[in-house]
């Protein structure tokens, strides 16, 4: 019988991320790297995965008690809890006037998804959200997806090469009330008590909505605790909000889908409200989440000598970030580069600005075979011993081909 | 320096309390200007003990929702003290000792993945793992499949069935029947899973009807009302088919039924979507099972098919999952599946990746696929034989009414007939626990509490009319 097809209009969608890494791929240089990867890398460009993740899966597997029943739709309860004592410290208030808590969710994504869901349905406010450009793939999708509008704002200075947290105030003066500001990676936040307690108060006078994201609590100081340290203040001050938890990074498990979107409220009866509103989104998405992910977490995570052994690696990796900062750093300035390269190691976690313009990425890109995407944020795992001479080579070269009056600045 | 074992004393501000001197400012945010929380006080208490009123939620307006009946009914067999009860609510698979069963082809593989040091745990591609969705689809539309053979079928792996329903219905509501038109009618059997409402819901279309199906009166499958449903619905609308072991009634059609059912939908240009839960469960045999959705594909149907293999695999926690998609040719399939991409982006980004990795090291090693059509005879086999014990143990007792719907019906599930106050009469009475509907789960009988639950069925038969 021909017909057409009832798909005949539907449009091929364009493909919006890959191209780097396509490119890259097809690149038959012998010298290429690629300095865009999503995940932590280790010095064998093999992705990190601390040892005690694989001795928990291999202990799991041979666990003859584990069956694979469901879970309830808010995923597996001992994960939540060890999950939200990560987040805001196993002595938190919060926790113990039982007003904190969440669900178990298919990643930060999963977090964020039904976090726009609630907010869309139950937000008393403009359909606003502030966020970071790094976030507009994740939140901001997703976000635009309920039918929220976006707005953009950045802590980073093309001109000062720096990261200024005080930006903030500028959004949250601006912003209409009762806005929803997306607070992307916290721990990096650097900004003095007294102005902390100043923008507190803003965001308090404004009933800003805050809506953080831990994409990979620990990767900042070495020490997940020290991390959350704003957030637990805000926490402190009386604050409800929001919190999308990864811990793809941290645990170096991306494929299983592990987070956790967790909800401060000011009271117990609006937690366990906002928890069955969470879990009917869930209902009818993804039923109830995968079980192995948070399953090898919540066992690392309540066994004391497993704990200690995965924040052991976390600051060994975090500490091989430091010191691949610094050797950046000092190999440019051994070569005499240009400029002043001190906002390579004054930003922290695995992803970084290079703080060159657009034009010499493009020349990184097309001449040297380093990869790195048009805005020069790259991620720091991705240098090694191997290639980091001729990377540090490259950039000198760059900065000296590409020599005119504001070359550093990207347009 | 603080840490989480030695908390540095709470730091009030001087607007709070203005009594206490206040330690001198600290520069740096870093370097531990707010210590770990205080063991006791916090907020509420510094709110308490300054007489203020608490200031009032900002999620005051949040009402709780309503919980799913199936995980009441489960919470209060858990709390039924009494010894003889049985949970015929369960929607997993039981032994016959009544415990969750490990199929052994999935504890060997898990062992294989688990023995791998070089696996690579980064993100899976947005649809999925490759070999996992070539082998889902193959299994559902068969290796000879025409489809298959001329390159236009695509696979979205999803969390499972729910995720893949939720994926097609997402596409359907966006880029089907024009663009953006969540006005197309979308039919869901009468009684169907609960779940389809919802997801259909969620989705964003606004007319979700019902299908004739069940026939109370003559416990079978209303055929004619349907068929009559299916002429009247609207061109173009969307009807969700059962692809074999219908939930909750048990009752599929027949071959010739079937075929009746596809000649009316493509001359009404209605769109087939397959929720395939059952595969392999329902009789034991994979290909028996996947008759339907086969037959509409070799009548060029494009179609649909939410595949589960949360059951078929026991592997329910993991969420393995995987949409077919059936095209009239390859380019409308690529630009089909693009779209996908892009929902799947929004709804979980990229699935998890253990279930898949189980399914599709099994389904493409002959010697596992082959332990794993063992293991799945097993589970259809001991369902037939709890049906047939069933039914010649109500028969026996001389239980008024026909009792050969238990053994006709397939599937996990049954419906018994029973009507809802008998259903309360078993529940509070008996302790065995089912659904209102009349619903058992048949993974719920044993050889244990066949007898108990036959005389108890027989009770409630002839004391409640």
């Amino acid at each position: 019988m021909p017909t057409l097809s009832v798909f005949l209009d539907v449009p091929l969608a364009p493909k919006t991320r890959g191209r780097l890494l396509d490119d890259f791929q097809k690149d038959e240089n012998p010298n290429k790297v690629y300095l865009a990867y999503e995940v932590c890398m280790t010095g064998n460009e093999v992705p990190w995965l601390p040892p005690v993740v694989p001795k928990t899966l291999m202990k799991l597997a041979h666990d003859p008690s584990q069956s694979y029943e469901y879970l309830p739709e808010h995923g597996l309860e001992a994960f939540i809890h060890v999950a939200t004592e990560l987040l805001v410290g196993r002595h938190s208030p919060a926790i113990v006037e039982n007003r904190v808590g969440g669900v178990h969710t298919i990643g930060g994504s999963g977090a964020i998804r039904l976090a726009a869901m609630f907010l869309k349905d139950w937000h008393r406010g403009p359909r606003v959200v502030y966020l970071q450009p790094s976030q507009k793939e994740q939140h901001g999708f997703i976000f635009q997806e309920m039918g929220f509008i976006i707005r953009e704002y950045t802590f980073w200075d093309p001109y000062q090469l720096a990261s200024d947290t005080g930006k903030l105030f500028d959004v949250v003066e601006h912003a209409p009330e009762r806005s929803i500001v997306v607070l992307y990676n916290p721990g990096s936040f650097i900004l003095p008590r007294k102005r902390w307690i100043k923008l507190a108060k803003v965001m308090k006078r404004k009933q800003i909505f805050l809506f953080f994201d831990v994409p990979d609590q620990g990767f900042i100081s070495g020490d997940p605790d020290r991390d959350n340290k704003i957030l637990r203040y805000f926490v402190s001050q009386g604050f409800e909000f929001f919190c999308s938890q990864c811990f793809s990074n941290s645990f170096g498990l991306y494929d299983e889908r592990i987070g956790c979107l967790i909800a401060v409220a000011l009271s117990n009866e609006a937690l366990l409200h906002i928890r069955s509103q969470l879990d009917s989104y869930a209902r009818y998405m993804w039923c109830s989440p995968p079980a192995l992910g948070s399953r090898v977490i919540t066992t690392i995570l309540s066994n004391p000598a497993l704990r200690v052994e995965w924040k052991k690696s976390l600051r060994g990796v975090v500490e091989n970030i430091m010191l691949t900062r610094e050797k950046v750093k000092e190999k440019l300035r051994l070569l005499g580069t240009p400029g002043s390269w001190e906002h390579i190691t004054e930003q922290d976690g695995m992803h970084s600005f290079l703080g060159i313009s657009v034009d010499q990425v493009d020349y990184l890109v097309t001449k040297k075979h380093i990869y790195i995407p048009k805005t020069g944020q790259f991620n720091l795992t991705c240098i090694n011993n191997q290639n980091i001479d001729y990377i540090a080579q490259s950039i000198n070269e760059a900065i000296l081909a590409i020599d005119s009056p504001g070359s550093h600045l990207p347009r | 320096m603080a840490d989480r074992d030695n908390p540095l004393p709470p730091k009030p501000s001087a607007q709070r309390l203005g009594r206490e001197k206040l330690p001198p400012p600290v520069k740096d945010f870093r370097i531990d200007a707010f210590g770990a929380q205080p063991r006791t006080g916090g907020f509420r208490a510094l709110v308490a003990a300054l007489g203020l009123a608490m200031p009032s939620s900002i999620f005051a307006d949040v009402p709780q929702a309503q919980p799913v009946l199936v995980f009441k009914l489960t919470a209060d067999f858990r709390e039924d003290p009494d010894p003889r009860k049985v949970n015929l609510g369960v929607g997993a698979y039981r032994t016959d000792d009544c415990q969750p069963w490990v199929l052994p082809v999935v504890r060997k593989v898990e062992h294989q993945i688990a023995r791998n040091d070089a696996l690579n745990h980064e993100y899976l591609p947005i649809l999925g793992l490759p070999e996992f969705r070539s082998n889902a689809s193959r299994i559902a539309l068969g290796d000879d499949s025409p489809a298959i053979k001329e390159k236009r079928i695509g696979s979205v792996q999803s969390l499972g069935g729910t995720g893949a329903l939720r994926v097609g219905a997402e596409f359907l509501r966006k880029w089907y029947n024009g663009t953006n038109n969540a006005a197309t009618p979308v039919y869901v059997s009468s009684p169907t899973w609960e779940n389809h409402n919802g997801v259909f819901g969620a989705a964003g279309f606004t007319d979700i009807r019902t299908y004739h199906y069940w026939d109370a009166a003559k416990r079978g499958l209303d055929l004619q009302g349907l068929l009559q449903d299916m002429e009247n619905a609207p061109e173009f609308s969307i009807f969700v088919l059962h692809a074999c072991a219908h939930n909750p009634t048990g009752t599929d059609p027949t071959p010739e039924q079937w075929e009746k059912i596809a000649s009316v939908m493509k001359r009404r240009f209605l769109f087939p979507f397959f929720d395939s839960a059952y595969q392999g469960f329902a009789s034991g045999d994979l290909d028996r099972d996947a008759w339907a959705v086969r037959y509409f594909v070799s009548e060029g149907f494009e179609l649909f098919c939410a595949q589960s293999f949360s059951k078929n695999f026991g592997l329910y926690n993991e969420r393995v999952g995987n949409l077919t998609v059936v095209g009239k040719d390859g380019d409308n399939v690529l630009r089909v599946l693009s779209q996908m991409e892009k929902i799947v982006r929004v709804l979980w980004s990229n699935p998890p990746a253990q279930g898949a990795r189980i399914v599709a090291t099994t389904l493409s090693s002959p010697e596992h696929f082959t332990m794993w059509k063992e293991n799945v005879k097993t589970m259809a086999d001991r369902i037939l034989l709890m049906r047939a014990e069933l039914r010649s143990r109500l028969e026996a007792l001389g239980t008024p009414g026909t009792w050969n719907h238990i053994t006709e019906q397939i599937g996990m599930f049954s419906f018994t007939g029973l009507t809802a106050k008998q259903v309360e009469y078993l529940i509070n009475e008996k302790h065995i626990y089912l659904l209102p509907s009349g619903r058992i789960n048949m993974c719920g009988l044993t050889t244990k509490n066949l007898d108990y639950v036959a005389a108890s069925i027989y009770e409630a038969v002839t004391k409640i009319q």
